[in-house]
């Protein structure tokens, strides 16, 4: 197809992912101002009424909620979104400084499990119920019930505080990102080397494959070229899922490395009542597994010319 | 999302499926002896325990397991505060099955319930649904939970509430999935033919063929759901400190990790234990019930 209709794919999915940070928003100003008086997070308990007064006129929380709301979605939209109430830098520029470590913990993760999940996978096809395909997904099934912050616990206790070859925390250098590198991609490449591993056993017994053999094709070609582009996709699939599940892992794990990021920031914000950064940093978070779905949802279809635009 | 093309391997003759099946039951033996260790230690921990797990005593502190230098009176040491660890660890056990015996099947029915409004009537509900699920797409559930949790506070219900309301999508999904295909299946035409109402045709022809996939999605749930509350009692947005969930003694102990390694190797790997056995009898039924089902995870 042309590329006409991939703008208009592009169009609709844009859409409807703005649709979906719309209702996260909505999702998270529901929550962090109806359930509970977010005064209480404001005013200390010694506060006196006149001051609690004070703080509710200053964040206009005496107006109705849909006022409120009204007021909240229009700031939103012109990326006004306040000031931190801990301490009272733009809550925007709050966050948005912090972006690029979590981006650089997250690709580097994000690398990390795709090359080590790839490699395993592939091995373990080739090599297919003999030990090192045992050893593999053994790996992997520990890779997925291990929770990432005992992970993160168990590589400081053994590389930081036993061997002492890595920092406990902190980031500034490339060895401070090493162990929260591999405890934040463990479970994805545990994810990737499960579906490449499957892909590639079906791969292997394909028609193509035995084709591509009969031709007289090296080996290594067959492997790499014939079966291992056939078990990319689902493995391009998941993804779009697994962006989700990294800034999860972003949370636990820049907690545990005190890895000065989004993630950490938010657990902060969220701890600290501090909803405009909590806002902030969640309209942010959402944006980009959107967009990082949507990437994922083009290239699929870049990459596999049998799924034609708007079959799905 | 398209799903993924998966092949369906060329099934072994039923007699050898049969034996090959029974030999991995075999295999899971030891599976099944960590889920009743577990259940017991869970269901009498009050009884086990010699100590109160809560109770703080000073001067016993940071007492090592008996294999490594302590004594009988506290086989797997004591913490910070002189709690008996292996008192702790029976009382999270029983934190861990809790969640887990409410929040699965409470997640599993109202999913199953929104996937059939969905699949069944189609229009707004379906709408609604996956509209929703996009949501979760985009809003990671811990995120969420963390967020949910801070602002109703600490405390083992809202664990449990957090928890349901982050999985039951996942069966909401799944049970959609399956009611638009039997919904054009012959049986199902064929009740609604004869004029079966509705509420017939739902009890009686899709939930007997819904049964599998939701069993199959709880067991393997469950791994999740103790990882899930570990998460969130790490990051102290869980049950509530000083109360002995593993996820809490983890992070207490965390700060004396380098002086006192037990307290978070031996919560850490009971946790990774029943979730790795959890994940394994998942995978198990799954193979024997639906191995449609294979990319589920």
């Amino acid at each position: 197809m042309t590329t006409n209709s991939l703008w208009g794919i592009l169009a609709s999915r844009l859409l409807q992912g703005l649709l979906v940070v719309f209702l996260v928003v909505s999702a998270v100003f529901f929550v962090s101002r109806v359930t509970r008086d977010p005064i209480a997070f404001l005013a200390s308990d010694q506060s006196t009424q006149a001051e609690i007064e004070a703080l509710k006129e200053r964040f206009g929380l005496n107006d109705h909620v849909v006022v409120q709301y009204g007021r909240f979605l229009w700031d939103t939209v012109q990326l006004d979104m306040g000031r931190s109430l801990l301490n009272g830098r733009d809550a925007l520029g709050e966050v948005s400084s912090r972006v690029v470590k979590t981006l650089q913990l997250g690709v580097a993760s994000l690398l990390f499990a795709i090359v080590l999940g790839l490699s395993t996978g592939v091995i373990a096809a080739l090599r297919r119920g003999r030990p090192a395909d045992c050893l593999a997904r053994l790996l992997a099934v520990f890779g997925q019930a291990v929770p990432d912050f005992w992970l993160g616990l168990m590589l400081i206790f053994f590389f930081s505080v036993e061997l002492g070859w890595l920092p406990t925390g902190g980031s500034g250098s490339l060895k401070h990102m090493i162990l929260p590198m591999i405890t934040m991609g463990t479970f994805t490449s545990a994810a990737v080397m499960r579906l490449t591993r499957s892909g590639m056993i079906d791969a292997m017994d394909a028609d193509f494959v035995r084709t591509a053999r009969a031709k007289g094709l090296p080996e290594r070609t067959v492997v790499v070229r014939h079966a291992l582009r056939h078990a990319l996709l689902p493995v391009v699939t998941i993804l779009g899922i697994q962006a989700g599940r990294l800034i999860a892992g972003a949370l636990v794990v820049e907690t545990v490395f005190a890895w000065p990021g989004v993630g950490r920031l938010t657990i902060q914000a969220i701890g600290g009542g501090d909803f405009p950064v909590t806002q902030t940093a969640i309209l942010l978070i959402a944006a980009s597994i959107v967009l990082a779905n949507i990437v994922v949802d083009l290239s699929y279809r870049l990459v596999d010319p049998r799924i034609r635009a708007g079959s799905a | 999302m398209t799903a993924p093309n998966v092949a369906i391997p060329v099934l072994a003759p039923p007699s050898r499926r049969r034996t090959r099946h029974w030999k991995r039951l075999a295999l899971l033996t030891p599976s099944l002896l960590i889920v009743t260790l577990f259940l017991v230690a869970a269901i009498f921990a009050d009884v086990l325990s010699v100590y109160d797990p809560r109770e703080i005593v000073l001067p016993d502190k940071l007492i090592p397991p008996v294999f490594d230098g302590g004594s009988w009176d506290h086989v797997l040491g004591t913490d910070h505060l002189g709690r008996d660890i292996l008192a702790r660890l029976l009382a999270g056990a029983r934190i861990s099955l809790t969640v887990v015996v409410i929040a699965v099947p409470a997640a599993a029915i109202v999913g199953t319930l929104v996937g059939l409004l969905a699949g069944w009537r189609l229009g707004w509900a379906d709408r609604v649904l996956m509209r929703v699920v996009d949501m979760q797409l985009a809003f990671p559930a811990l995120l969420f939970a963390i967020l949910v949790a801070a602002v109703w506070g600490p405390s083992l219900r809202n664990v449990i509430l957090i928890i349901t309301l982050c999985t039951w999508s996942g069966y909401a999904r799944l049970v959609r999935g399956d009611v638009l295909s039997l919904r054009e299946r012959e049986f199902v035409l064929a009740a609604r033919a004869i004029g079966a109402r509705d509420l017939r045709v739902i009890s009686r022809h899709l939930l007997p063929n819904l049964f599998n996939t939701v069993v199959i999605l709880m067991t393997m749930e469950v791994a999740t759901v103790i990882l899930f509350e570990a998460g969130l009692s790490f990051l102290n947005v869980g049950v509530g400190a000083g109360i002995s969930s593993w996820g809490v003694m983890i992070s207490e102990g965390r700060n004396f990790m380098t002086i006192a390694w037990w307290l978070i190797w031996i919560p850490g790997l009971a946790i990774v234990l029943i979730s790795l056995t959890a994940m394994m009898m998942g995978d198990w039924l799954r193979d024997a019930l639906d191995p449609r089902l294979r990319n589920l995870r």
